[in-house]
This record gives C-alpha cells, structure tokens and sequence, in this order.
C-alpha cells in the first residue's frame, strides 16, 4: 500500500485533545488522516473504511473514575462490534497516553486475552503524585514484534515528551513477575524509560516519571499490531520541537517521534 | 418601616418581588442595596427609583439585579472610565487618557480591534490574527482557590472564543503570601498562603491540561500583601482567520445559550469583585465562586470553531463575569438592538431557580452565540454532534428594550438607554511621593553565599515543580519551552510556532515589579512594561502588543487611586515611547482583606512576533569560549530589589527606565539575534546581573568567568551593588569569539561591553571591582540552591 492510499482514523470524544498534532503527524508522511467524533463513527458504522485507528492524548470524558475508562466503556457499548472486526483482521491501532489508558481499560493491552472484560494492566496515578510534563529517554526493547516499531534497532534510546498524571503502569501485585515474564516471552515490550545512556531507570525520578513497573513506557499485543505508550511521539516529530534544539547547529529534519510512524507506514507498505 | 415591608412577593407560580421602591427612604434605598447584593451607592439606586417613577409601577427583583450587575465596578469600570480628581487637576477618564490613547495614537496597521470585543486583535500571518487577554481572578481564588482559579483559566479561554479565535496558549501570573507565613497570625476568614498556593497552581494547571491548551508562561510572586488576597492572573492567546470575525447580528436573529447549564454557582460574582474580601467572605460569597468543568469548555470550543467556520452566526460573546445578564444586555447594545428573552428556556443543573438567579449565574463554560433563524438547526446539529446542549431562548429585537419572561410573564421591562447609560462617577485621589530612606548596609563579606541565598529567595527560585504541573507542549507547538533543556533554565518568553505553513511565531512574555511598587507606582509600572518588551526582545520578538491587568486595593481610598493615577501615567510614556500600543487590559480594584490592601500591582503582558521561529534564542550558555556581553548600563538602584529584600530593607533608589537608552538595547538586541550573532540572550532582572548570569550557567551547564569592572554604566563603587542592582533594560548576550567584530559594530557606544567569557569550568567565577574574586560558585551550589525552596511544594 503506498502511504497516499492508508486511510487512518484519529478518534476523538469530548476532552480528547491531542488529535490535531497527530493528524498532523500522519499527514506530514503523506498518509490520508481525519479525526472524527465517536458519535459521528457510530452513526456511519463504517470504521473498517480505515486502515489504522488511532486513540489520542487528552482527558477524554474529564477521565473521570479512571483515565480512559469511559471511553473504553462507550466504545465497547456503541461500537464494540466494529471495533472487534477491526482486532480481528490484524488492523493497527496506535493509543497514544490517554490512548494507551483506553485500550488497557478496553483489554486490547496487553491483551494476553483478546479483548479481555477486565483489564489486565493499569495506568495508575504517578508516584511522584500529579502532572508531569517532561521530556524523557526510552530504551526500545522489543525484538520485532511490534509492527510500529520494526524499523528501531532493539536497544536504541528515543528522546519524546511525556505529559500525565496516570501513568504509573501495573500489573496486579501477585502475578507481576510471572507477567513481566510472559511481556518478554511474547515480544510485548516495546519502550522502557532510561537515562540518555540507556541505563534503565530502575524506578528513579524523574527518569522514571511516574513509577511504573519495570519502567514501562510502552507495550504491544501478541499480533505487534497494538501498540500503546505514554510518551508523546507526534509531539517529537518535528526537530524544533526539541526541548534543545537551540544548542544545536545541526539538526535533523524530524525528531524521535517519527520513527513510531515511519514503522507503522513501513509495515503497511509491505502488506499489499 | 421595616426593609421587609418594602418586598411585595408577586402573585405568579414561580419566586418574585416586587420592591416598593418609591416608598423607600435614602437609608432603605442603601439597605436594598446591600440586602440584595447589588453593589450599587446611593445615588445610583435614586437613579432607579427616579426611572420606575416614570414608568409608574415598581421594579422587580430581577430588575434590580440586572441593574446591578450591569452597573458593577466589574463590568462597566467606573472607576477607569470615570472622572477623577488628583492635585488641582481633574482626569476624564483613565483609560481614555493613558491606556487607549497610546494605540490612538500610534495606531499601527496591525491592530485589528482593540479595547472593543472580548480580547484584543492583532494581525498575524497567512490571513490569521492573534487574539490576547488576560484577565484576573483573585476574590474566587481567595475564598476557594482550586475553583477560583480554575475558572478564572475557563472564563478567559471563552473571552478569546468570544472573537472567534482557537485558543492556543495559556499564561498565569499569580502573586501568594510567604508559603511559611506563621499561621498564628492568621486573622479570621484567610487561609494559609501554602493552602491558597497549592489549590490556585492545581486549579490552574488542571483546566488548561484537560482543555489540552498549553500553559506557555507566567510567573510566580510572593508578597506578604497578598496573603490575605491572592493575585491570579489568567491570560489566553488565540487564534482565528480573520476573514471569519464576524460582527454583522442585527434584529430578528435568534440569541442560542450553549454549553453547561444554569445553577446557582456564581451568584453575585461581578458584585463580589467590586468589593473588599471580609471574614464572612467565605460564608457569604462561597456560592460566587464558580464549578469548573474544563472538558464541556472544551466540547464547547470544538463546536464554536466548526460554526466559525462554516460561517453561521452573526455574533458571539462568553458569559462570564454577570453571567447571561451581561453577555446578552452588551450583546444587545453593541449592535443596537433590544433583546426579548424566555427565561424558562434555559436548561437548569436543578429546579427552583427564581428568574433573577437565572439571569445573573455565572455558571461556568457557556457562551452566547446569535444565529439567523435559517441556520438554527444547523448550528444545533453541531453543538449536538460535540454532546453540548444548544437553545435558543431569545432573540434580538428591534425595541430598544430588555423584555425578559418567565412562563410568559414579563419579569422585566427596562429600556437599553436606561440600562446602559453612562453612570457618572467622581472620585478622589491624592498622591505623595513615599519618602523612604535608602539603608546603611555594611558590604557582605561573602558575596557567593549571599549569591546563593539570593537564588533560593522564593521570588528568584525555579518555579519547575510548579511549571511540570502545566502541560506546556500540547498541540505540539511549543517552539520556545518555559523551562529550557535538561536543567529546566527559566525561558525569557515562550515561542508559538501556530502554522503548519509558516516559519513565524509568537513571542509570549510579562513583566511584574510589586516590589517597586511600595516606592513609586511610576516607576514600577515603567519597570513592569521595560521587562515585558525586554523578555519578548531577548528571544527575538518584535512589533510589540500590550495587556495591561491592575490590581489595586479599594479605589474610594484616594491614596490608592493615587498610585493607580501615577502608574497609568508610566503607562501612557513608556508604551509611547517604545511604540507598543495596549490592545486590552481589565482592571481589578477593591483587592483588601482584614490584613490590609494588595501592594499595587500592575502586569503587562506582551505579544510579540518572531519572523522566524529558526532564529529564536534562548537563555542556556551554550560554547565555553564564547564572549559574554553586557548589553544596557548599571546605575546603583538598588531601591526595592530583592537583594535588599534578602536583608529586610526596601531602600529608595527604584530602577528607573531611560526609554531612549532603553530603545538602542532593544534594537541592538534584534539587529544581533537577526544577523545570527547572539548564541544566548538572558534579561536581567530580579537580583541583576549575578542571578542572570548563574541561571544562564546552570541551564547551559557551562561556567563563566566575568569581570565586575568591565560593566558600563555609572561607576559604581561597591561589588554588591554591581552583582545586584536590578537597572531596567539590560541583557546578559552571549556572541562567539568570531563574530565578536561584528556584534561590536552594532554596540558602538558606552552602554555594552564585553565582561566576560563562557568557560568549561562548572564555576561561576566573578572578579570584583577591586580585581579580586567576588564570587566563586560551583555550578552544583548554584543549581542546589536555585532549586531547593520550591522543590518540594507541589
């Protein structure tokens, strides 16, 4: 498929509010990219018109109760059908920070069982407590599986912002480690925050913004084609979006932020 | 008579009086006044008895409170626009006089409207304008600083909807108490500066983060005036195409209320802005203070921007500040129409409202939009589409007329005249000059600790817990961050960079000075404007905008309107003479509480442009090697700086501002950021020149060496003073060694010079005027320091 040909859909509900940039994203690769409302999906019934859903950052329904949950929940009950189709046929769907906390509430991540009734992970509140808008290091773990992030060599750190309060990933304490494990054996790693060097960072604030288990920053499902982080890649697209690029004298075109698109573009290129 | 006797209760379904006014003695008429929470002075309530005389009936409660609301200092500014007597002379009109004069005079091109609509418009690039406004929202701040502050964020992100732009950008100035004030001495009625800072930086950060507008700059002040009366300041940058800016509502067009709906919060808040804050203020005015709900503001946006678009309403403004009652009677007046109106018709959060309380809520995330009867579906469908409700409940009308109805009875009847007459206001103010004595304090021995103590003063330290708590990166424009690179240095302004297809960006800045304030209004509010422009110029901003935002303790005091005169006169010179016009300013006096009155505080906040965001510069050292330059000369003013503060003194020697000196070092400044010479650039401020050079320091992570003798300006005798002194207009430049021909072409004359070197040392090392080292920090200390006393607050 040649980029001018994928069709994504940013999907947005009331306080979703990062989908302009990543539209934007999208569009400077070429792609044919349009936000539209839930209410205007469910009305059409046509989601499988597109060839990647994406779930932006933002605070969708005030995150009340819990980051993402109501989303997830009138997703599940006004399109459910649809988006289950999507799943099914391997389609890509990228949830970027308030994103990512929808497809864990939706069970899609990890989704150890597809489309799981519960959610198995959570994105709890950040340790430090509150908001946090920072940029932060990310080692990429994953070794190929993960379709949006084929093109990164295992192991190289990426510069992105993040910006949240609930971000704290989790496992349910008893089954953490077994878990962790079963993220490693199926490839589902996919980002783990570090220092510039790439040491992890065990934890440590502010290299570790929220307290997340093991550092998680990002994971997949086992198909690679659910892919869900808390950074914000579409806000590290562009190199003048770096927080340093005025000590530069050289900068390259694009910052980080791309790559997660390129690898999606990459994979898509390659399926027809 | 008793007042109770005065209140006929109407025979209809729902809850009225009428008020025999007629009957009333001047006493009851100031008993009414304050019974029913108008606000209004006696001669002002004779005016209403005189009108209800001539239409032969009494008014109703809902007319009284219409009256009071539009009448408020709030909303119509009596003490700005009307008369004021000072010395011999008498001034019409401060606003006329100081403030709009400037751009009336100036009247540059690019001001598209100012003074007039809910923000002010400035041209921009591609078709596009910038909308600003900054508004202040200290009284709900005060009583519940989480809501009051929130929704002062809320109200002036719709003021800027309310002209048809997209708003892109936040800022939030806000002046506490000292965090360790003792809670001892506490009177009745205020809370802890700590408890007040905690609930406004929460309630700042939560309603721009949900809304996913970045909070791009501000600051954040402490002063011991401002623990019984918190200052917050919120102010929104947007922007819209200006071919869309539509003004065209004329009689027969429908009125349509969208967004939330009306309850019972934010009752009374225009009055209780024009008032001083007491011990009941918590217990009387708790129902003023706003709910915030960011994400219906939001859902609201996203409609207004499609119905912008597509070009289906005539006319738009936000209810806020007197809630429907001011949004509908201004709308109504502006385009010379009456307005008939079906209370009933509003969509209520709960039952039981009587008509008045519907009028005059303030609830929050509701904005009035008047639409021709052929687009009403249309516009319906999209706020439907967006899950905001959307009902038209009146219209626009012919009759000059305010007809407002309940279950079809008329609760009001007042002609728009009477309504919107210019309300005659004769104040007094005196002023003399504080005679303040300059202290005797011996030369500190040790100069680097005293460095460092300057860097933890809460009014220098890093503001990074606080700024981490705002998203400032959202909509992923954010050229220029509030906190620079890995060691958060703090940023001269924010740059936007708001087109995909264009390279120019938009430089938010402010400048604040209270503390001079206590010595000169004067010369405060000309230190407040030359650190705006400076802050702005510093990353390479140009073609400056203006906001200016006071407050200022009761005004029937007249020594505090004195100083408000003296700081609007500094206002008219120094924006004259730097050709920066004002394109909107609000106004926030009656800021007392038991604790006495807020220091006066005047804020300016300006917009700039960056023709091209490539060549922004920032304030990190970035070379060793690299020269450092003074650019703007050094007087000992000394007189209200914070070095002074440090040792509890105040002192008399105020910066002043040279506005033509001022102007060559501004333009030296844009002439060397556009030939690409300048590698960092950072103002001088509070704590002069030593604090600007460790911040430059800490955020590049590089050492400098300067030299204290090198520095132009008035010889000046002691070391301290050379470190310290806060002279307005002045930047510290960092030039490379081989452009250093070039930058010294542009800076051929006595104010420049060369003082230093960026060096790989991690030391800040300072030669004193004697030659020998004044200061020797290590880059650690200077960052430990510069980052303890506010590190852990949040």
């Amino acid at each position: 498929m040649k980029p001018e040909e994928i069709r994504v859909c940013v999907m947005r509900v009331g306080g979703t509010n990062c989908d302009a940039e990543t539209e934007r994203a999208f569009r400077e690769l070429g792609v044919q990219a349009e936000t539209r409302h839930l209410n205007e999906l469910v009305k059409r019934k046509n989601l499988m018109d597109y060839h990647v859903l994406v779930f932006p950052g933002g605070f969708s329904y005030g995150d009340y109760v819990r980051a993402g949950v109501i989303f997830a929940r009138r997703l599940y009950a006004k399109l459910g059908k649809e988006l289950r189709a999507f799943v099914e046929d391997n389609r890509p769907i990228l949830g970027i920070c308030n994103g990512f906390q929808v497809l864990v509430e939706e069970g899609l991540l990890p989704g150890f069982e597809p489309m799981s009734a519960y959610p198995e992970a959570s994105l709890a509140a950040n340790i430090p407590q509150g908001y946090n808008c920072r940029w932060v290091y990310l080692k990429h773990e994953s070794k190929g599986n993960c379709i949006f992030t084929s093109r990164i060599p295992q192991g190289k750190v990426l510069r992105i912002p993040v910006a949240h309060s609930e971000g704290r990933f989790l496992f349910p304490k008893e089954q953490e480690q077994q878990l962790l494990e079963r993220l490693y054996e199926e490839d589902l790693l996919v980002f783990r925050y570090c220092d510039e060097h790439g040491n992890y960072a065990e934890g440590r604030y502010p290299t570790n913004p929220n307290g997340s288990f093991h550092d998680i920053a990002g994971i997949c499902n086992s198909q690679g084609t659910i892919f869900g982080l808390m950074p914000h890649p579409e806000r590290a697209l562009y190199w003048w979006q770096q927080p340093d690029w005025t000590r530069q004298t050289q900068m390259p075109q694009y910052a980080d932020g791309k790559l997660v698109f390129d690898g999606l573009l990459d994979y898509l290129a390659k399926k027809h | 008579m008793t007042l109770s006797s005065l209140y006929l209760r109407t025979n209809t379904s729902f809850h009225m009086h009428e008020i025999t006014t007629q009957k009333a003695t001047d006493q009851q008429l100031q008993e009414l006044s304050s019974e029913l929470g108008l606000g209004l002075n006696l001669q002002e309530m004779k005016q209403i008895q005189a009108y209800f005389k001539t239409k032969k009936r009494n008014p109703t409660d809902v007319e009284l409170q219409v009256l009071g609301q539009t009448w408020s200092e709030h909303c119509c500014h009596k003490t700005f626009k009307g008369k004021i007597k000072i010395d011999s002379k008498e001034i019409n009109s401060l606003f006329k006089t100081y403030i709009s004069k400037v751009t009336k005079e100036l009247n540059p091109k690019w001001c598209i409207s100012v003074f007039e609509d809910n923000a002010g418009i400035i041209s921009f690039d591609k078709g596009y304008g910038i909308a600003a406004k900054v508004e202040t929202h200290n009284h709900p701040s005060a009583v519940e600083p989480f809501g009051g502050a929130a929704t002062g964020v809320g109200g002036v992100i719709r003021d800027v909807l309310g002209v048809w732009a997209d708003p892109i950008a936040c800022t939030d100035v806000l002046g506490f108490g000292p965090l360790d004030y003792d809670y001892t001495k506490l009177p009745a009625g205020v809370k802890h500066p700590k408890y007040v800072y905690m609930g406004v930086t929460a309630g700042i950060g939560a309603y721009g983060n949900n809304m996913g507008i970045p909070t791009v700059n501000g600051a954040i002040y402490f002063d011991e005036s401002y623990t019984g009366n918190v200052v917050v300041y919120c102010g929104c940058i947007g922007l819209l195409p200006l071919k869309k800016y539509k003004k065209n509502a004329k009689a027969g067009h429908l009125l349509i209320l969208a967004g939330g709906k009306t309850g019972r919060d934010g009752i009374h808040g225009v009055t209780f802005a024009s008032a001083e804050l007491t011990e009941k203020s918590e217990e009387v005015s708790r129902p003023a203070v706003q709910i915030a709900d960011p994400i219906e503001e939001e859902k609201v946006k996203r409609a207004i921007i499609e119905i912008r678009d597509r070009e289906l309403a005539s006319a738009i403004t936000d209810m806020g500040g007197g809630g429907m009652s001011s949004a509908i009677g201004e709308t109504a007046e502006r385009y010379g129409c009456g307005a008939t109106v079906d209370l009933d018709k509003v969509p209520l959060k709960y039952a039981g409202l009587a008509p008045w309380e519907i009028y005059v809520s303030e609830s929050q995330e509701r904005m009035l939009i008047a639409v021709p009867l052929e687009n009403l579906e249309k516009v319906v469908a999209i706020f439907e589409k967006e899950d905001v409700e959307a009902t038209a409940i009146g219209t626009l009308t012919k009759e000059k007329q305010l007809q407002l109805r309940f279950d079809g009875v008329t609760v009001v009847k007042m002609d728009m005249q009477f309504l919107f007459k210019s309300l005659e206001s004769t104040k007094t103010a005196t002023y003399e000059t504080t005679n303040l004595q300059e202290p005797t304090l011996p030369e500190p021995t040790n100069l680097t600790e005293t460095l460092l103590q300057l860097l933890a003063a809460p009014n220098i330290a890093s503001k990074e817990s606080v700024v981490r708590t705002y998203d400032h990166e959202v909509k992923g424009n954010t050229a220029l961050k509030p906190l620079h690179g890995e060691h958060a240095g703090p940023n001269n302004a924010a740059v936007i960079k708001p087109l995909d297809n264009s390279w120019k960006g938009i430089a938010i800045s402010c400048g604040i000075n209270p503390n001079y304030g206590k010595i000169d209004p004067y010369w405060m509010a000309a230190s407040a404007i030359d650190e705006a422009i400076r802050n702005n110029v510093a990353v390479g901003g140009r073609r400056i905008a203006l906001l200016d935002n006071f407050v200022w303790g009761n005004p029937e005091k007249p020594e505090r309107l004195g100083s408000l005169v003296k700081a609007c006169e500094a206002c008219y010179d120094y924006a004259s003479a730097f050709k920066a016009p004002f394109i909107s300013g609000k106004d926030s006096l009656y800021n007392e509480s038991p604790l006495g009155p807020v220091t006066p505080t005047l804020l300016i906040t300006a917009v700039g442009i960056v023709p091209d965001i490539r060549s922004t510069v920032s304030m990190d050292l970035k070379t060793p090697g690299n020269l450092l330059y003074l650019v703007g000369n050094t007087y000992p003013e000394i007189g209200g700086s914070e070095y002074y503060k440090l040792h509890g003194y105040l002192g008399n020697s105020v910066p002043k501002v040279r506005a033509a000196q001022a102007k060559k070092n501004f333009k030296v400044i844009t002439k060397a950021i556009d030939a690409g010479l300048v590698k960092a650039c950072h103002d001088l401020s509070e704590g002069g020149l030593a604090v600007a050079a460790a911040e430059m320091t800490l955020a590049g992570g590089y050492g400098a060496e300067l030299d204290l003798k090198k520095i132009p300006g008035e010889a000046l005798k002691r070391d301290d003073f050379a470190l310290f002194a806060e002279s307005n207009s002045r930047f510290l430049v960092e030039v490379a060694e081989k452009d250093r021909q070039a930058f010294e072409v542009l800076t051929k004359w006595k104010g420049c010079s060369a003082i230093g070197k960026v060096s790989k040392n991690q030391r800040l090392l300072i030669n004193g005027l004697r030659g020998s080292v004044v200061v020797d920090a290590t880059l650690a200390d200077v960052r430990a320091s510069w980052k303890r006393t506010l590190s852990s607050e949040v």
